[in-house]
């Protein structure tokens, strides 16, 4: 990848590309870190401000996407100019989805904020603090093109899977206890869907990241940590 | 990167995929180690390639490379350079066509070619096509002749356009026709195989397009080959392409997989526009 176009303008089409990306990317790394803040420190007015900062992401998006059709319809990129140029456009989409997560777990802070501490808010940090190195850690592979990085991300979601499952387990206990937990927990069980998302997001761009660079796609299945989907707490805990 | 580095790592060839992944058409020119001096300079090294029947295989690289001298083997197009020493083996459909007994002209009528510049006799359009079919003793009736115009005319989609004036002069036709009037005096003598040298170069975006339609028509009854400086074309209408840097075949593949993932650097720099 590393020489230069002899058209120096495609070169600076295709660096304000990234260069787009990149300022997306640093948007969105600040507002989940504000969502997941405004959750553990019950902090309404950040957790309104991160809401209203989703729309430049979404500027962002739109402008990634005008770039993306200007350098396909003017240059014809081939190879592996293609490919960076349509991963982009995917990275973008996974960027935008995922900050629209992170507005979503701000906007429950908010109602958190309204009601009883309850325990397990606890693994919110834990589970914000692995997800928003993923994110780090993909924007930087995506950057430098680092395929070794991007992979590493890939497998790291396993661990946010569980720690989504065992946070799901807790707080159906949690709920089954007492009534009253009832809708906080619901809350918690939705913020922690949510970053769990944006993981998976993060391995998606990750999986871009291995095909733009290497050209074909990331084989091999990937290891899944999450199995709330078919998770039952059994009927005796509620005796 | 570094050009002379990459160099020695020597060609890639795709003819075991192609066999692995059954390609179904068979081959119709088999080259192995085609090699082309020009007196002591060598412009082309060893060269090893299968090309397909019935598809449409476009060359491409930089303006020196040797994509033409390699297309001009394929009808001992070179046999007319005095310097020129072709050595290795081209078979076309099983014949080794540098064997001393390989009629030359009969050669031409199995291999047409059209080249860059339109180049129509200065005859009628009429005569222009039965020219090939009258010296090769294809026809001999007025009759035949007429059966061998319109249906060449109609082949390179240009009957409907001169139909009511095949007596007039070829070189009074737009550049475009007159590309498409080459083709159809081309494919009279009902080749097998069909070499195009940057056919399009001479003619508008239009044209273009008319003889890129003409060339996906074409495929279903000939084998085409067909060199390019224009690689969108190349992209456009070849289901393979061979690139060629400094007189080295250096990977030949499914056009789409040349355009999306190519495996050799010097591909990726030549078709991204990174050197050329």
């Amino acid at each position: 990848m590393g020489n230069d176009h002899i058209v120096r303008s495609y070169d600076e089409e295709l660096n304000r590309l990234t260069g787009l990306l990149a300022r997306m990317g640093g948007l969105v790394e600040a507002e989940l870190a504000g969502a997941i803040e405004a959750v553990s420190s019950r902090d309404a007015e950040l957790a309104t401000r991160t809401v209203r900062s989703d729309a430049r992401v979404d500027e962002l998006e739109r402008e990634i996407g005008e770039q993306v059709v200007r350098v396909m319809a003017l240059r014809q990129p081939v190879a592996s100019d293609l490919r960076l140029v349509l991963g982009s456009l995917r990275i973008a989409g996974d960027l935008e989805r995922s900050a629209d997560y992170a507005k979503n777990v701000a906007k429950r802070a908010v109602a958190l904020s309204q009601l009883p501490v309850l325990r397990p808010v606890h693994a919110i940090p834990r589970m914000g603090a692995v997800v928003r190195e993923m994110l780090k850690d993909v924007l930087d592979a995506f950057a430098a093109r680092d395929v070794a990085k991007a992979v590493a991300v890939w497998n790291r979601d396993e661990e946010l899977d569980e720690m989504h499952g065992s946070l799901f387990r807790e707080l159906v206990t949690y709920m089954m206890e007492d009534p009253r937990n009832i809708t906080g927990s619901t809350h918690l069980l939705f913020i922690a869907k949510n970053i769990e998302r944006i993981g998976d997001h993060a391995t998606n761009i990750a999986e871009t990241i291995h095909y733009l660079v290497k050209g074909v796609p990331l084989a091999g299945e990937r290891p899944k940590g999450d199995g709330t989907s078919f998770s039952t707490v059994g009927a005796e805990g509620a005796q | 990167m570094d050009i002379n580095q990459l160099e020695s790592a020597g060609p890639v060839s795709s003819m075991g995929t192609a066999i692995a992944t059954g390609n179904p058409f068979p081959v119709k020119i088999e080259c192995r180690d085609v090699k082309v001096f020009y007196g002591a300079k060598q412009a082309l090294k060893s060269v090893d390639i299968d090309i397909r029947e019935n598809q449409v295989t476009a060359f491409i690289g930089p303006s020196g490379c040797g994509k033409s001298t390699f297309l001009r083997c394929l009808n001992r197009m070179n046999d007319t350079v005095a310097s020129a020493r072709v050595s290795g083996s081209i078979k076309i459909g099983g014949d080794d066509i540098y064997d001393p007994r390989i009629d030359v002209v009969q050669l031409r009528a199995r291999v047409g070619m059209v080249f860059q510049k339109p180049n129509p006799f200065p005859k009628s359009i009429y005569e222009n096509i039965i020219y090939g079919p009258r010296i090769h003793g294809i026809a001999k009736s007025k009759a035949d002749f007429d059966i061998i115009v319109e249906r060449s005319l109609r082949g390179a989609g240009l009957w409907d356009e001169v139909k009511d004036r095949l007596n007039e002069s070829g070189t009074g036709l737009s550049g475009g026709q007159q590309q498409r009037l080459c083709i159809a005096r081309a494919i009279a003598v009902s080749p097998e195989v069909i070499l195009m040298d940057e056919p399009c170069s001479a003619l508008d975006p239009i044209a273009t397009a008319h003889v890129e339609s003409l060339i996906d028509e074409l495929r279903a009854n000939f084998t085409i080959v067909i060199v390019t400086h224009n690689m969108q074309q190349a992209a456009r209408v070849s289901q393979r392409t061979a690139f060629f840097h400094l007189g080295t075949l250096v990977e030949e593949d499914d056009t789409a997989a040349i355009f999306t993932n190519p495996r050799d650097e010097r591909t990726q720099g030549y078709i991204t526009g990174r050197y050329g």
